[in-house]
């Protein structure tokens, strides 16, 4: 077990590095003179070159990648141009919007999808299913940021219930604060649900025909009841791993909701890092997202081998 | 045996596919001449038949050549992720060793990059536009393409047949290209139509954001993120453009899924 877990570490790490790498020759080598096109070719040329020096652009591109590297692995992102702040700061600042908006939308996503999907196996061929495959069809196919117009559409215009957008901060109070995330975290909640809802109904329905559910039947316990006790959690392992595999689309989606609702999120910030073209913030956030979707997919892979011991001599 | 999902998604996408076409040739007004006169027309008019926007474009007009727009960005990004991803996951599966063993790692690098957040990093460099889209998208797609190759080509490969070819003498190259790959293609195909359902949301998405589809080419999702400042008093400039993306992508999903029961009933999910 700890040679497996060392080396799922070693790979995650690799990864990492390979991602970072990636966004060096993109942001860094790429464009030339990195600095020119942060500026402008207006610039000036004492401002350029300030701006050079800040960067380290005297230095051969190995230095620049290590130093950079070296500052993140110890916290220290560099500074952003356009905003005069550690980036570091400008980081953490946003990462108290975008994690619980992700976290809101994995939970709510949940909420909906396994209920939904144990149903549609118990009710297997009957109408409730139908309408359940039906919902998760229709799901998949309706892009989360038109969601998210619509739920403004509905609730903030409509009825005006919640806010349209913009986030009061957490120091307004929990309330505010968690009434700002109630609609994107929908937004971005719902597809996800209908590929949870899905993948939990497909794999329920493997286990159905299981011995320990007849058992359970034969004991008195419903249909339903012996899904629900002993179906889903023979079931789990497809449904965690999905969970994981979307993480990408979540963050992907975090960076379009957070645009919706003008929320300071992460996703607003690489936005906003794209128009100023602050190529540092853009570097280091992009860095970030990516990473986070790295760990959570090696994460993942150390669960469900956790759940499923069989599973642990096949992964290299 | 019913093949109703087949023949839905079929049809829409037919009807998504003929409105990209007939907009190469005919839209009811031009999609970018503007009307201040005739400005948040609703939709059901008589000449305006789906309204106009903020600017007195007409909805209808924008629609079609939007459907042009984003089939062209999508097509593009998934062919360039099949014929990468192709390539790579059969030549990983007929060589094996270190070739696939960097290529797994190397998919899970671009696995990290989700095509919206490639394409706002690669806007930076190579400036926002279709290209961005397409390179975004595109380069997302090849690890997905590259494992359904490499795992569809690896059953190949373990046929009496292709051990029989080997016997024979037939090297790598010839049996990936006679024997691997005629018999993964439907495989390939039914990928391809998901594929192009998720090019389609994501190409939307980057509209949204500004960094796709560049005006005065009408697309989908600017259409939306134009759509936001006039929500208020003309949802309609909402409601459209997105059940247009809605209802492209839905069609591709059915036919997808279709196709899959269709060309192998083996794979069919419980239903």
């Amino acid at each position: 077990m700890a040679l497996f877990l060392a080396r799922r570490l070693a790979t995650m790490l690799a990864t990492l590095m390979a991602a970072s790498v990636v966004l060096f020759l993109v942001l860094d080598i790429l464009p030339g003179d990195p600095a020119l096109v942060m500026l402008g070719t207006e610039a000036q040329a004492d401002t350029l070159a300030a701006l050079r020096r800040q960067m380290g652009l005297d230095q051969p591109a190995l230095t620049r990648y290590l130093a950079w590297i070296g500052g993140v692995a110890v916290g220290d992102f560099g500074l952003s141009y356009t905003w005069r702040l550690p980036v570091a700061g400008l980081i953490l600042d946003r990462m108290a919007v975008t994690v619980p908006l992700a976290a809101l939308a994995i939970v709510i996503s949940t909420a909906i999808a396994i209920p939904a999907g144990v149903l549609a196996a118990a009710s297997h061929g009957r109408a409730a299913d139908w309408v359940i495959i039906a919902a998760s069809q229709i799901g998949v196919a309706v892009p989360n940021f038109w969601i998210g117009i619509l739920l403004v559409l509905g609730f903030s215009i409509g009825l005006g219930w919640l806010p349209s957008g913009g986030f009061p901060g957490w120091e307004a109070g929990v309330g505010p604060a968690i009434a700002a995330l109630i609609l994107p975290s929908l937004a971005l909640a719902l597809p996800q649900a209908a590929i949870l809802a899905r993948v939990t109904r497909s794999s329920v329905l493997e286990v159905v025909g299981e011995d320990y559910i007849r058992t359970a039947r034969a004991k008195g316990l419903s249909r339903s009841q012996a899904l629900w006790r002993h179906g889903l959690r023979n079931a789990l392992i497809p449904i965690v791993t999905i969970i994981g595999l979307q993480f990408p689309v979540l963050i992907a989606g975090a960076i379009l909701i957070e645009n919706v609702f003008a929320l300071p999120g992460l996703g607003r910030l690489i936005f906003q890092a794209l128009g100023q073209r602050d190529l540092i913030v853009l570097k280091d956030v992009a860095l970030l997202l990516a990473g986070l979707v790295i760990l959570v997919n090696s994460l993942v892979d150390i669960t469900y081998t956790l759940i499923d011991p069989r599973l642990r001599g096949r992964v290299a | 045996m019913k093949r109703t999902a087949l023949w839905l998604g079929a049809a829409l996408t037919t009807i998504v596919v003929a409105m990209a076409l007939v907009a190469q040739a005919w839209t009811p007004h031009a999609p970018n001449r503007m009307n201040m006169r005739a400005r948040f027309v609703a939709p059901g008019d008589p000449v305006h038949w789906l309204g106009t926007d903020h600017f007195g474009r007409d909805i209808t007009s924008m629609i079609l050549a939007g459907a042009w727009q984003s089939l062209h960005v999508a097509v593009l990004a998934v062919a360039l992720g099949l014929g990468v991803g192709v390539a790579l996951g059969l030549a990983a599966a007929a060589r094996r060793g270190a070739i696939d063993a960097v290529l797994m790692r190397a998919n899970d690098v671009v696995f990290a990059f989700p095509a919206v957040l490639s394409a706002l990093v690669l806007a930076a460099v190579l400036g926002a536009g279709a290209h961005t889209a397409v390179i975004a998208i595109g380069v997302f797609n090849i690890p997905v393409f590259a494992r359904v190759a490499r795992a569809g080509a690896l059953q190949i490969w373990a046929r009496d047949y292709v051990v029989a070819a080997r016997a024979a003498g037939r090297g790598w190259l010839g049996i990936t290209v006679i024997h691997v790959l005629p018999n993964i293609a439907g495989l390939l195909v039914v990928q391809a139509t998901i594929q192009l359902a998720l090019a389609i949301l994501a190409e939307a998405g980057l509209s949204f954001l500004g960094v796709g589809i560049q005006p005065p080419a009408p697309s989908w999702g600017r259409m939306l993120s134009d759509a936001q400042t006039y929500l208020d008093r003309a949802p309609h400039l909402a409601l459209v453009p997105g059940a247009a993306i809605a209802l492209a992508v839905f069609g591709l999903n059915l036919l997808g899924d279709g196709l899959r029961d269709w060309l192998d009933p083996k794979l069919r999910r419980t239903r």
